[in-house]
């Protein structure tokens, strides 16, 4: 079953993905960029992250996406689409990305062994009462205190200059 | 009190007065100077005096007084000779001396610069006084100069006058040419015999160390370098062209010094060094003829001058040639005999000269003089006596003097029937022209305008007194130096005998002189009384006794013996023009050429080295700067693209960079 | 079917994080750049949980957490700027805003 869905949601991801950098229209790429976190967000249940997926759906699809969406209408986005949507040298890009990604792959078999400890859907559980979120929230408000408030700041330092940066004037 | 020990005192005593007249000398009233500038040649006088009498009783006639040792090197001491020569020329120097300063008394009694006269004639007298006592030649040399330097400052005395400083000059340079031959014949004879303290020249001439020189040797040499000097000094052929001109000077100092004392210098020179001569008679002959020569030459000038002064200065010369004619033919005692005889009658004759011209009112030209026998009745027989004695008359003591010359021309072993000749000739032109001299001023209607007519007055006794005594050694003078054909014995050939021992030689010049015939003397003799009398009497007849229309007049060797036979031109010519211009021509192009070219080539070379600079600077130093830049940029140049401004191509590059780092671990594996 | 490891996870991770970044590279339409972006941070995010899982912690999830954060306040900002410079060139074409060229 496992494998199924694995399968399942890759596929979606994954297709989601390629069709984002490919379509010519603007929405059309960010509905597919929509599939293509939805399957992330599956990836994360199958791995037992219920936190993190509840946190992708409804903030990165949710928020961003929607963003996306909004600022794609006000960008009037029309004459774009009639426009050239790749570079000339569009191979250089995709030939320097096969390179790395060759050599990833590479690694990746190298170090697979070392990979196959943990066989996933065993018990895997991370010892510790309560669920996901309240042994995440644990180890956040603990741990990566620190961290966590920097990040309130930095989102506060986002929506100020969100909002300088989009008035009409300043 | 021993005056031989104090014989340097001699030449100290107008030294003084010299000094006296340097520091004080503006502030004295005259009457002061009168007394102290004459009354130091005086003292001389006295101190001489006592010095050669005792010297007389001296079994050895020679006596030294060394001071200090001077120039150890050279042998010359400040030292002091005193033998039968010095003795003479001591007299002589500060006897007419003496009597020369108390006339100058009255005739620069109006002039300005009164103790600056005296304070010079002092000096001169100083310096002669060390010439002839000087007992080495160094010493001698040092008055040589000496009088040459008081020459020129008596002669320059009127320095506002052009003419005077012109005289001056030239008396002084032509001096010093003769001085260069002085010179190197003391180096010479310094080297011939190793001192130049006389005993010790003559006792190494005398000592047989040269053989009497047969043609034109070293010795010989050295004696015709030392004559140089003397032509020089005592005006001969061919530097005597100063004289003339010295006449720019006061009337005493052309007695004293150009005709008594300074000119004389050279024959006294060439007497002391009569060892030196006597064993070079090519020498001996050059002397003799130089002399002849001057002598012929001035007489024939002195013939037809105007100036009175002019006269007796060729006069002077033509005498001093004489004395070198005896000289020569080895009559030293002879030689010196005539340079005592003339400081009296010439000294009187100059100084007559004076008296007249004083009278005139300045006035020196003969043409306008005449008639002056009665108006200056004094001046006039004093001169008379001197004419006479300069003439040859006998019983005075030209007459003796010259008579012995010519004799001597005649008869010595070194002598020449042609130099004899010549002398003779040139007695009658002597007693011509001194005659013609004699006839012009006093004889005859006077000649002057009114104005000097009234003002001749005869001079003071100040003047008068020196010329009377003048007149009196003129006469009585010569009676030392009788020739033995007359009268012999004791007095009569005194000054033969007191020189002897000066001049004794181990030839056989004075034994062959004893050889002689007297009938030829005698002969001789008259002759020369003869044509004494026809010069005077030829002058008689031209000036007095023909008008002045009448006499003739001459034609064109008239106008060359006017002019002196142009050799001043011809000097002029030859070294002034000729040095000056051609020197100066050289001299302009040495230095156009080398100086200008040599400034001028270090203008080039700088302009050189700094063009070189300039392309080193452009092309090298500016080059290399520049290859920085042109490396920078073409290094740069292809790094620009990759600042596309293109943010794409940064992400690019972002990528490439992994790839890299994936790479390299991907190879290292 | 062989089962499926964490290798797989990585490999998928792999694959998004490369797709996300030819989609920077090739287009030229900066909105499409920027979901390109996010492609690659979810890439990021998928490997973070999966070796979470492998070493059975909860570090890569926290980890994870603060990506998203970062990611949503980047994509704020960056819309708008967006908007900012589509107000200012009236273009969405990357090429077309090369003021700092050379």
């Amino acid at each position: 079953m496992t494998e199924f869905f694995f399968y399942a949601f890759a596929l979606i991801t994954l297709a989601g993905a390629i069709l984002t950098v490919t379509l010519r229209n603007a929405v059309h790429c960010a509905i597919s960029l929509i599939a293509s976190l939805a399957g992330v967000a599956g990836l994360y249940l199958l791995q037992q992250a219920e936190f993190l997926f509840a946190v992708q759906i409804v903030l990165y699809i949710g928020g961003i996406m929607v963003l996306f969406l909004f600022v794609i209408m006000l960008v009037n986005l029309d004459s774009a689409a009639h426009e050239r949507q790749y570079h000339r040298s569009w191979w250089a890009g995709l030939l320097s990305v096969l390179g790395t990604g060759l050599l990833l792959l590479y690694f990746l078999r190298k170090g697979s062994d070392s990979l196959k400890l943990a066989v996933p859907g065993t018990t895997g559980v991370p010892t510790g009462t309560g669920g996901n979120t309240q042994q995440l929230a644990d180890l956040l408000f603990s741990e990566y205190l620190l961290p966590f408030e920097a990040a309130s700041l930095l989102l506060l330092v986002a929506i100020v200059g969100s909002v300088i940066m989009a008035k009409k004037r300043v | 009190m021993n005056f031989l020990d104090l014989i340097w005192l001699i030449p100290l005593f107008p030294l003084a007065g010299a000094i006296i007249m340097a520091f004080l000398g503006r502030r004295l009233p005259n009457k002061i100077v009168s007394l102290i500038c004459p009354g130091m040649v005086l003292l001389s006088f006295v101190v001489s005096l006592g010095a050669v009498i005792q010297l007389a009783g001296l079994p050895e006639k020679n006596h030294e007084v060394v001071l200090f040792t001077w120039l150890p090197l050279l042998n010359a001491d400040m030292g002091y000779l005193l033998d039968p020569l010095s003795s003479v020329m001591i007299l002589v120097v500060t006897g007419v001396g003496f009597l020369i300063h108390v006339y100058s008394i009255g005739y620069m009694g109006h002039e300005g610069g009164y103790y600056r006269f005296f304070g010079y004639l002092n000096l001169f007298v100083f310096f002669m006084l060390t010439l002839v006592l000087a007992n080495n030649y160094a010493l001698l040399f040092v008055g040589w100069e000496g009088v040459g330097l008081c020459s020129y400052l008596l002669i320059g005395f009127y320095f506002h006058k052009k003419s005077a400083g012109d005289a001056g000059k030239k008396a002084f340079i032509v001096n010093r040419v003769g001085d260069a031959g002085f010179v190197l014949g003391m180096f010479y004879l310094f080297m011939l015999t190793g001192s130049l303290r006389f005993n010790t020249v003559n006792e190494v001439l005398h000592s047989g160390k040269y053989a009497v020189e047969a043609s034109f040797g070293v010795l010989s040499l050295t004696a015709l370098l030392m004559f140089i000097g003397a032509t020089g000094k005592s005006a001969q052929v061919p530097l005597y062209v100063w004289l003339p001109d010295a006449m720019e000077g006061p009337t005493p100092v052309s007695a004293l010094i150009h005709a008594a004392t300074m000119v004389t210098a050279g024959v006294y020179m060439v007497a002391r060094s009569n060892a030196l001569y006597q064993l070079t008679p090519e020498t001996s002959m050059i002397v003799a003829g130089v002399g002849a020569f001057t002598a012929i030459l001035a007489a024939s000038i002195a013939l037809v001058q105007n100036d009175i002064k002019r006269v007796l200065a060729y006069s002077t010369v033509s005498q001093l040639g004489f004395m070198f004619m005896a000289a020569g033919v080895g009559a030293y005692w002879v030689a010196i005999f005539h340079l005592y005889t003339h400081a009296f009658f010439k000294a009187l004759l100059f100084l007559g000269s004076g008296s007249v011209i004083h009278a005139m009112g300045g006035e020196q030209d003969m043409r306008k003089m005449g008639g002056l026998k009665d108006k200056i009745p004094t001046t006039f027989r004093t001169m008379f006596i001197g004419s006479l004695a300069i003439a040859g008359i006998p019983g005075l003591a030209g007459f003796f003097s010259k008579d012995e010359i010519l004799w001597q021309a005649w008869s010595s072993p070194i002598g020449s029937k042609l130099v004899w000749a010549v002398g003779i000739t040139t007695a009658t032109m002597t007693a011509f022209y001194m005659w013609r001299l004699m006839f012009m001023t006093f004889y005859g209607e006077g000649r002057m305008d009114e104005h000097t007519k009234h003002h001749i007055h005869e001079s003071p006794a100040v003047m008068t007194v020196p010329l009377m005594v003048l007149a009196l050694g003129s006469i009585v003078g010569g009676w030392v130096g009788f020739p033995k054909a007359i009268v012999e014995g004791g007095f009569f050939q005194a000054f033969e005998r007191w020189l002897a021992p000066v001049f004794e030689s181990k030839h056989a010049i004075e034994e062959g002189a004893a050889h002689h015939d007297a009938s030829i003397e005698y002969m001789l003799m008259g002759l020369s009384i003869a044509v004494a009398l026809v010069g005077i009497a030829i002058a008689r007849y031209i000036y007095l006794k023909l008008k002045e229309e009448q006499r003739p007049t001459g034609g064109p060797l008239y106008k060359v013996l006017l002019n002196k036979w142009y050799v001043d031109e011809l000097y002029d010519f030859l070294f002034i023009s000729g040095f000056t211009l051609g020197g100066g021509g050289l001299m302009a192009k040495f230095d156009e050429n080398v100086v200008d070219g040599g400034v001028n080539g270090t203008a080039w070379s700088t302009r050189m080295a700094s063009r070189i600079t300039m392309l080193w600077d452009t092309y090298v130093v500016d080059g290399l700067v520049n290859l920085t830049a042109f490396f920078v940029k073409a290094l740069s140049f292809p790094m620009r693209f990759l600042q596309s401004g293109f943010t794409q191509s940064y992400v690019l590059v972002f990528v490439l960079g992994v790839a890299a780092v994936f790479g390299f671990y991907w190879w290292g594996r | 079917m062989t089962p499926i490891t964490t290798a797989h996870y990585l490999v998928l991770g792999a694959a998004l994080l490369l797709i996300g970044t030819v989609g920077v590279l090739t287009r030229r339409n900066v909105v499409v750049i920027l979901m390109s972006i996010e492609l690659i941070l979810n890439g990021v995010n998928v490997n973070l949980i999966a070796l979470s899982h492998h070493l059975q912690q909860l570090h890569g999830q926290v980890f994870a957490i603060f990506v998203i954060t970062v990611a949503v306040a980047e994509a704020a900002v960056g819309l708008g700027i967006l908007i900012a410079l589509f107000r200012n060139k009236e273009t969405v074409l990357v090429d077309e805003i090369d003021l700092l060229k050379w």
